[in-house]
């Protein structure tokens, strides 16, 4: 199964594996790793999922689609790398993936 | 507010187990809390989500495992004590004992009540008629799937939320759907005129019918089951199934009967905290304070519940208290995103940005120069921006509001 690192603000690190379909949002709140809510359980609706891609998996993660940048462009703390957790699927072309929370999210 | 401490040992029992009392057992173990939890359930399941009910779930594109709030294992791994099919019957506040309905009493020395609404009901003929339906949990949300389907007619009794989340997961499986609301529009009590003629619209050109300022007499049926629903004025509305959601009732006898406070809603404070030191409640149940308004309310939502949740796993851990939040909701029907922040208490104006007609638009309310709320149809800009300049509360040029060439952005700068 794709393992998830998932590094907290305050550098804790938690490795999950995450069964490929779901989302890296839902491994996180099915685990209870801190930092990642997902008020709207997964509609793109909130932002409470907010990640920062580490920059090695960039390019195999992929950029956000037109309404997640919208999304995006009013949450805290956003960066280049930022995406939305909902919306990336877990695959095993994922295996490794680490994404770190950022401060409001703490 | 007082400042109480609790021992790190101290028992933490849950009566409720849904959103709200099943985020709490977690936050408490996100937040480092060691003791022994026991989360208490009427239903049958372990916590799940209730918003797909109406929408994914009822549309089939979410199966039961998706909908859960935890997998099973969560529950043993984090010591998370389930007891489902119990309900709490009564609280003695003296002893720290809940009494179950298995017969057994167990003992608390924190109580958190998670207790959540119930629907309510019409007090008309024929409510207990087989095919009479509400949607409030899983169970109502089985029989419901059952009902609609290809050639089936749907009545549904009152165009809230609920109400128009139905009806269009009902267009979605081929039911033809009816839609009876006593108000003059749908969504009265909860949106602005702009937005329930947008939505009317939009569900008439999708077929859904409507029947507006339309009281309910009575449901009639043949055999025991539902074959229509009668209106004041006589005529019979045919269906195969009728849903009535009218709003929900808080289920806070329990604490009422103990003696906690009650006002609509179990009263609690910033931290969730009743009028009793020793005793939390959270979600649907609660009359919290929303401290960006400056009065009490009685919310019910997601967000809401894990916002409760927070506070009171916070307050139970002494960690710092989180910053209150901009309340919040959404809605999702056809392939309309639906986004509210806030709440319109006391607005003075009204600013639509964008064109209903084009089913991306937003609807703001000021009180001078601040925003209260904005409702937000596919458009998630100025829900977020919406949702910023409501919680720092700073003034807003309604010119640039309304000028949708001028970036959110550069609004809210």
């Amino acid at each position: 199964m794709p393992k998830i690192t998932y590094i907290e603000f305050n550098g804790t690190e938690h490795q999950i594996d995450v069964k490929p379909g779901l989302s890296v949002m839902e491994g996180a709140v099915k685990n209870n790793v801190p930092g990642i809510d997902g008020d709207c359980g997964g509609a793109c609706a909130c932002a409470t999922c907010h990640v920062y891609v580490e920059e090695a998996w960039r390019a195999k993660v992929g950029g956000a689609e037109e309404l997640e940048k919208s999304m995006l462009e009013f949450a805290e703390n956003v960066q280049e790398n930022s995406r939305l957790s909902c919306q990336i699927v877990v695959s095993d072309a994922l295996d490794g993936l680490v994404v770190r929370m950022p401060e409001s999210q703490h | 507010m007082s400042e109480q401490s609790y021992s790190a040992d101290a028992r933490v029992v849950i009566l409720g187990a849904g959103h709200a009392g099943g985020s709490a057992a977690a936050f408490l173990r996100q937040y480092g809390f060691a003791g022994p939890i026991v989360l208490i359930g009427d239903e049958p399941h372990a916590p799940y989500q209730r918003p797909p009910l109406s929408k994914a779930w009822l549309k089939g594109e979410a199966d039961a495992a998706s909908l859960m709030l935890k997998p099973p294992a969560f529950y043993t791994d984090q010591n998370v004590e389930l007891r489902l099919s119990v309900a709490a019957t009564a609280i003695d506040r003296a002893k720290k004992t809940v009494s179950l309905s298995d017969g057994n009493t167990i003992d608390y020395d924190i109580l958190i009540i998670a207790t959540g609404a119930r629907a309510r009901r019409l007090p008309i003929p024929g409510a207990d008629l087989y095919g009479v339906l509400e949607l409030r949990n899983a169970d109502d949300a089985e029989k419901l799937k059952h009902a609609i389907g290809p050639g089936k007619r749907l009545a549904v009794v009152g165009g809230g939320y609920v109400g128009l989340e139905v009806a269009a997961s009902g267009r979605a499986l081929g039911a033809d759907a009816v839609v009876i609301e006593r108000e003059a529009r749908v969504l009265a009590r909860v949106a602005c005129p702009t937005l329930s003629n947008f939505f009317q619209d939009y569900h008439r050109a999708k077929g859904v019918e409507f029947e507006l300022d339309a009281a309910v007499d009575a449901f009639v049926g043949d055999e025991g089951h539902v074959t229509g629903v009668r209106l004041a004025d006589g005529r019979v509305i045919a269906c195969d199934a009728a849903v009535v959601g009218v709003g929900a009732i808080p289920n806070d006898e329990i604490a009422g009967t103990a003696g906690l406070a009650l006002d609509g809603g179990i009263v609690v404070d910033e931290a969730a905290r009743t009028s009793d030191p020793a005793i939390f409640a959270v979600g649907d149940v609660t009359r919290r304070p929303l401290p960006l308004y400056a009065r009490m309310h009685r919310l019910e939502s997601v967000p809401n519940a894990l916002e409760q949740a927070k506070q009171v796993a916070s307050a139970i851990t002494g960690r710092k208290a989180p910053a209150p939040e901009v309340p919040w909701f959404w809605s999702d029907q056809y392939d309309l995103k639906l986004q509210i922040a806030g709440i319109p208490f006391d607005a003075d104006s009204i600013v639509v940005r964008g064109q209903p007609d084009s089913a991306k638009f937003a609807v703001f309310h000021l009180k001078g120069d601040r925003l209260l709320a904005v409702e937000a149809v596919n458009s998630p800009p100025e829900f977020m921006a919406g949702k910023m300049l409501i919680g720092n509360g700073k003034a807003v040029d309604a010119e640039k509001l309304a000028n949708d060439t001028v970036s959110m952005k550069e609004v809210a700068a």
